[in-house]
């Protein structure tokens, strides 16, 4: 038992609830939050790929592409946000 | 004798678990936005105790600092309309359970088969660090070695924040939460800090955790105080000037890739003397993108003086 085995399937947990959230949640709202789970767990996977046990140093090369999945995760997040805000704004207005 | 810190990673696991459940199934959708921040300051911490400090300060400053942010004010926007259940066949729900369990299942399977703590990259990494020009591996391996992703990942920021002011463009919102006078004395005092506390993660990028995107997310924080406590309002001159942030980060590098190629060089393959220099030039001007540039994708919609003749569509 080591913490990269406990957290590896906690990532693919993760991963596994988000999809299920993605696939079945109705409110678009939290369909971008299961789609964030579903980045936060493919993440974990990647940082246990990197880890060895200590002393020894991880592996920098899939930290960096975590971290560049962070960043390209918020860029498409704040775009759906902004189609959800612009949705919302047209149903609003044809209810009126 | 169960080691301590395994109980812990144990426990850990089994939190983060629960709290991505709740934040599907919790009703509320502000407590779902809060649990979500403490979903992901969780496994901030758990990357924590995987060594990935870098990897764990970007989640917690911009995977959950700035989305929470970004999920807040979304919500704050469209909370007038109770979201109307329509609820899903029971049908489906169980089907896409059973879809998803399956893959639960076989990704794990593939996971306990795989033989972990492999060599990897690191060696090559640590053969090429004196080269880098930095003496930090994962700096090394964002700013110099694959230099193309990074470069890409600036642009997809540059892409976002278009698309967004595209999406909104001649809009009217309601006008974000204004803070109370509290919090603009807190700001006041908090600034000062966060400036300093930013510029000094872009700096210690090139030895120790930290960099260009964790400093730019921290500085990104000073705008998103500026914005609520309305200590800046956004006016449609300005535009030009954000624009000029948000294209700096992407020009600055692309540029600099361009002019080190040539002379039988490779675009990205620095000179070894001034590789330093210029990767702290670049991580500079990105920071300032990245700062400018989220905290533009929090305001949203564009500045701008609605037209006339689009109010009356």
């Amino acid at each position: 038992m080591t913490s990269g085995l406990i957290f590896g399937l906690t990532g693919i947990a993760v991963f596994a609830i988000g999809l299920f959230g993605a696939l079945v949640m109705v409110e678009p709202l939290r369909r971008v939050l299961a789609l964030k789970l579903c980045s936060v767990g493919a993440g974990f996977l990647l940082v246990v790929g990197a880890w060895r046990e200590p002393p020894e140093a991880p592996d920098p090369v899939p930290h960096a592409l975590v971290i560049t999945g962070i960043v390209v995760m918020i860029s498409a997040t704040a775009v759906a946000l902004a189609l959800i805000r612009r949705l919302h704004m047209l149903e609003r207005d044809t209810d009126d | 004798m169960v080691e301590p810190l395994l109980l812990f990673d144990a426990l850990l696991g089994l939190a983060i678990v629960a709290l991505a459940v709740a934040v599907l199934t919790v009703h509320d959708r502000f407590a779902m936005i809060v649990l979500f921040i403490v979903f992901g300051l969780m496994s901030a911490l758990a990357w924590v105790r995987l060594s990935a400090p870098d990897v764990a300060l970007a989640e917690a400053a911009i995977g959950t600092g700035l989305t929470g942010a970004l999920l807040l004010t979304t919500l704050h926007h469209i909370r007038a309309a109770p979201a109307a259940p329509v609820p899903v066949p029971g049908g489906v729900v169980v089907a896409n359970l059973g879809l998803c369990a399956l893959i639960f299942g076989g990704l794990a399977f593939a996971f306990l088969l795989t033989p972990l703590q492999a060599p990897g990259l690191a060696p090559a990494v640590a053969q090429n660090m004196a080269a880098s020009g930095v003496g930090h591996p994962v700096t090394a391996v964002l700013l110099n070695f694959r230099a193309y992703d990074t470069l890409m990942e600036v642009v997809v920021l540059l892409a976002a924040i278009v698309a967004v002011w595209m999406v909104e463009r001649g809009t009217v919102q309601a006008p974000a939460p204004v803070l109370g006078e509290i919090y603009r004395g807190f700001s006041r005092l908090a600034l000062p800090a966060i400036v300093v506390i930013g510029s000094y993660l872009l700096w210690v990028g090139a030895q120790a955790p930290g960099g260009a995107f964790q400093g730019g997310a921290v500085l990104a924080a000073v705008g998103l105080l500026l914005l609520l406590g309305r200590l800046y309002r956004p006016q449609p001159a300005h535009r030009p000037f954000a624009r000029a942030g948000f294209v700096l980060g992407t020009a600055v590098f692309a540029g600099v890739a361009l002019l080190v190629a040539g002379g039988g060089r490779l675009p990205f393959e620095y000179p070894a003397a001034h590789a330093k220099t210029l990767i702290l030039l670049i991580e500079g001007m990105v920071t300032i993108s990245i700062a400018v540039t989220l905290a533009a994708l929090f305001h949203g919609r564009e500045p701008e003086a609605v037209p006339v003749s689009e109010k009356s569509e």
